[in-house]
C-alpha cells in the first residue's frame, strides 16, 4: 500500500520513472560513480590533446619539476608553427572543399532516391531501397584497391575528384536511409492535396516535401560532411602530393617525421582538425542525436 | 464521338509524359544515384575479385593467374596471423563495446540532472576523425613519457614504464582499448534510443509483481531491447572488422605484425608493397566473415519476429 501511496502522478511517470524507489547514497554507488568514471575516461584523451597543444617543449618532457596534467608556462608557439610553417592551412581547406562538394553531391542523390523509393513506390522498390541498404555495408577496407586502379585509369589520382566521386559511395547510401525514414513521417495526405490541386510531382518535392524535411536534411547533411572529414583511407590511397591532402592524412603523414616527434603540433593539428566537427555536431546536437537512433530504428 | 475528343485534345509534350509516368519519373529520380554506386561500388566490388585473380602490381595491369594468390596466402604464416588478430581484435572489442556500451546506456537513461550535457558529451570520442583521436592515443601509449605509465608510478602500482606498443601482447590490448573508447558512445547511444521505447508500464507493472532490480532488467529491458542490440551490435561488428585507421596510425601493424589486421596487411600489400594482386586477394578473404556477420545477424532478427507473432 505504501508503494501505491508515494506513486507520482502518472503526467511524471515518464521521466521520474521509478527512481523514488532508490536511497540517495545507493544512487551515488550505482549510477553517479560509473557515469562519472565513463565521463572522465571518455573525455581525458582530448584533454590531454589540449594541453599538450599549448605545452612549450621543455615541459613536455620534464614530468619532474611540475605535473604533467598542468601546464606552468602556456604557449601558442606549436599552433604558431603548424598554421604559418607547414602545409596545415591548406589541408583545412581541401578537406572543407572535398567534403562540401561530397555532401552537395549526395544529398542531392539521396534526396530524389529516397523520395522515389519511399513515395513514388515503383515496382521494386522495396528491394532498391534494401539494396541501397546493403551498399552501405560495403566497408572502403574492400573498396580501395580496385577503386584507386579505377581513379589511376580515369587521370584522377591525386586531384580532389577522386575524393569527391568516391566519398558518395558510402554517404548517398547512409542519407538515402535517413532521408527516407523522414519522408515516411510526413503525411502523405498532403501530397495527395498538392497533386489534386494540380500540382507536378517536382512540384510536390520541392514545395511540400523538402520544406517539411529540412530538420532530416540538416542531420543527413551534417552526418556526410562528417563522414568525409573524418574519412582516411580513400584519401591516403589516392592522394598523394603534400598540398592535396586531407587533414587526417597531412597531420600523420607530413607532421611525423621519423626523427624527432613534435608532438605539440602533432596535438595542435589534431585539436584544429576536430574544431569543425565538434562545433558542427554541438549546434546541431540535438538532430544528431534523435536522427541517428532513429536511422538505426529503421 | 471517342475518337474525336482525342483528336482535338493537344499532344501532351515529352516532359510532361515523363512526370506523368510513375516509371519514368521514378527511373529519373534513381539514376543519380543507381551511376553513382554502380560506377563506384559494385564494379570496383566486381573488379577488386577480378584483381585478386590476377598479378596486378601498380603501374601494371596483371594477367589472370587463377587461385595462386589465394595458394600462397594460404601457405603464408603473416596472413593467418592476421586473421587471428582480426578476429580476436573484432570479438573482445565488441564484447566490451556492448558490455560498456549497454551499462552506459543504462546509466544515461537514469533521471539525471544535466541529462542532453551528459549524451552530448559522451558522443565526443564518436565525433572527431579516428585518425586524429588515435594521434592523442599514440602520445598515451608513447613508450617514454606515457601519461599512463607516470600516473601509475606516482601511485605506487608500477615501477617502470610500461612499453604499450612495443610489446606484442600489450600492443594488442593497446590498440583494442582505443577502439573500445571510440566505439562506446555509438553503442550507448543507440541502445539509449532503443530504451527509451521501452514503456515505462511495463517496469511498474514487474515491479508491483515483485521483480527485482536484475529481474527487471533480465526480463523487461533485455528482450525488448534485443532487435535493436542486433542491429548496433552488426554495425558495430562490420567497422570493428574492417578497421584501419586505428592501427595504421598506433603500430602499422607491428610489433612483429602482432597487430597486424586483414584491412592493414592488405594496404601494405597491396599499396605500400605495390602488389596489388595480393592486397586484393587479401580484401576478398574479408568478404565470407562479412557475410557471416550480416547473415547472423539477420536471422537474429528474423528470430525475434517470430517469437513476436509479427508478420513483416
Amino acid at each position: 500500500m505504501a508503494l501505491i501511496d508515494r506513486k507520482p502522478s502518472p503526467a511524471s511517470g515518464d521521466d521520474g520513472g521509478m527512481t523514488y524507489l532508490q536511497s540517495m547514497p545507493r544512487r551515488v554507488v550505482t549510477v553517479y560513480l560509473p557515469l562519472a568514471i565513463f565521463v572522465i575516461v571518455l573525455l581525458f584523451p582530448f584533454y590531454w590533446m589540449t594541453i599538450t597543444a599549448i605545452k612549450p617543449n621543455a615541459e613536455m618532457t620534464s614530468y619532474d619539476t611540475s605535473s604533467p596534467f598542468w601546464v606552468v608556462h602556456p604557449t601558442l608557439q606549436n599552433i604558431r608553427y603548424l598554421l604559418f610553417e607547414t602545409s596545415y592551412p591548406g589541408w583545412l581547406l581541401n578537406t572543407t572543399i572535398i567534403s562540401v562538394a561530397a555532401t552537395v553531391l549526395s544529398l542531392i542523390a539521396a534526396v530524389l532516391a529516397a523520395y522515389a523509393i519511399e513515395r513514388l513506390r515503383f515496382s521494386g522498390s522495396r528491394q532498391v531501397g534494401l539494396a541501397v541498404f546493403l551498399a552501405y555495408l560495403v566497408p572502403p577496407s574492400i573498396l580501395f584497391i580496385p577503386l584507386s586502379v579505377m581513379v589511376f585509369n580515369l587521370g584522377l589520382y591525386d586531384t580532389p575528384f577522386a575524393l569527391i566521386l568516391t566519398y558518395p559511395t558510402f554517404l548517398v547510401p547512409f542519407c538515402t536511409w535517413l532521408l527516407m525514414g523522414y519522408f515516411r513521417s510526413i503525411p502523405f495526405e498532403l501530397e495527395e492535396c498538392a497533386l489534386i490541386d494540380g500540382a507536378s510531382r517536382w512540384q510536390v518535392l520541392t514545395k511540400i516535401v523538402l520544406p517539411l524535411s529540412v530538420p532530416g536534411l540538416i542531420s543527413a547533411g551534417i552526418f556526410a560532411f562528417t563522414l568525409s572529414w573524418n574519412e582516411f583511407i580513400y584519401a591516403l590511397t589516392f592522394i598523394q602530393s603534400s598540398e592535396n591532402k586531407t587533414v587526417p592524412v597531412g597531420v600523420l603523414t607530413e607532421l611525423v617525421r621519423s626523427d624527432v616527434y613534435e608532438w605539440g603540433s602533432l596535438m595542435a593539428g589534431a585539436l584544429i582538425g576536430s574544431l569543425p566537427v565538434v562545433i558542427l555536431y554541438s549546434f546541431f546536437v540535438e538532430h544528431y542525436v534523435s536522427s541517428m537512433t532513429g536511422a538505426v530504428k529503421e | 464521338m471517342a475518337v474525336t475528343t482525342a483528336d482535338v485534345q493537344p499532344r501532351p509534350s515529352f516532359l510532361s509524359r515523363v512526370a506523368e509516368s510513375r516509371g519514368l519519373l521514378s527511373f529519373g529520380f534513381m539514376l543519380p544515384t543507381v551511376v553513382l554506386l554502380l560506377v563506384f561500388l559494385t564494379y570496383p566490388l566486381g573488379l577488386g575479385v577480378w584483381l585478386g585473380f590476377t598479378d596486378a602490381r601498380i603501374g601494371r595491369p596483371g594477367v589472370f593467374i587463377g587461385l595462386e594468390n589465394y595458394e600462397y596466402l594460404w601457405d603464408d604464416s603473416v596472413f593467418w596471423l592476421s586473421v587471428f588478430n582480426t578476429l580476436l581484435y573484432t570479438v573482445s572489442a565488441s564484447i566490451l563495446k556492448f558490455a560498456l556500451g549497454l551499462w552506459l546506456a543504462l546509466l544515461l537513461n537514469e533521471n539525471l540532472p544535466f541529462k542532453s550535457f551528459f549524451r552530448a558529451v559522451v558522443l565526443l570520442p564518436w565525433v572527431v576523425p579516428t585518425v586524429l583521436s588515435a594521434i592523442a592515443f599514440w602520445w598515451i601509449y608513447d613508450s617514454q613519457f606515457s601519461i599512463l605509465s607516470w600516473a601509475l608510478m606516482q601511485m605506487g602500482l608500477i615501477d617502470h614504464n610500461i612499453n604499450f606498443l612495443g610489446d606484442p601482447q600489450n600492443a594488442r590490448a593497446s590498440v583494442i582499448a582505443a577502439n573500445v573508447w571510440r566505439g562506446i558512445p555509438f553503442v550507448a547511444i543507440t541502445l539509449l534510443a532503443g530504451l527509451q521505447t521501452i514503456p515505462q508500464s511495463l517496469y511498474e507493472a514487474a515491479t508491483l509483481d515483485g521483480a527485482g532490480r536484475w529481474q527487471l532488467f533480465r526480463y523487461v529491458t533485455l528482450p525488448l531491447l534485443t532487435p535493436i542490440i542486433a542491429i548496433t551490435m552488426t554495425f558495430s561488428v562490420l567497422f570493428t572488422f574492417t578497421d584501419f585507421q586505428l592501427i595504421y596510425v598506433l603500430t602499422r601493424g607491428g610489433p612483429v605484425n602482432a597487430t597486424h589486421l586483414m584491412a592493414t596487411l592488405s594496404f601494405q600489400r597491396g599499396i605500400s608493397g605495390g602488389q596489388l594482386g595480393e592486397g586484393a586477394a587479401i580484401a576478398v578473404a574479408m568478404i565470407p566473415f562479412l557475410l557471416g556477420a550480416i547473415l547472423f545477424s539477420y536471422f537474429g532478427l528474423q528470430r525475434r519476429r517470430w517469437q513476436q507473432g509479427g508478420g513483416d
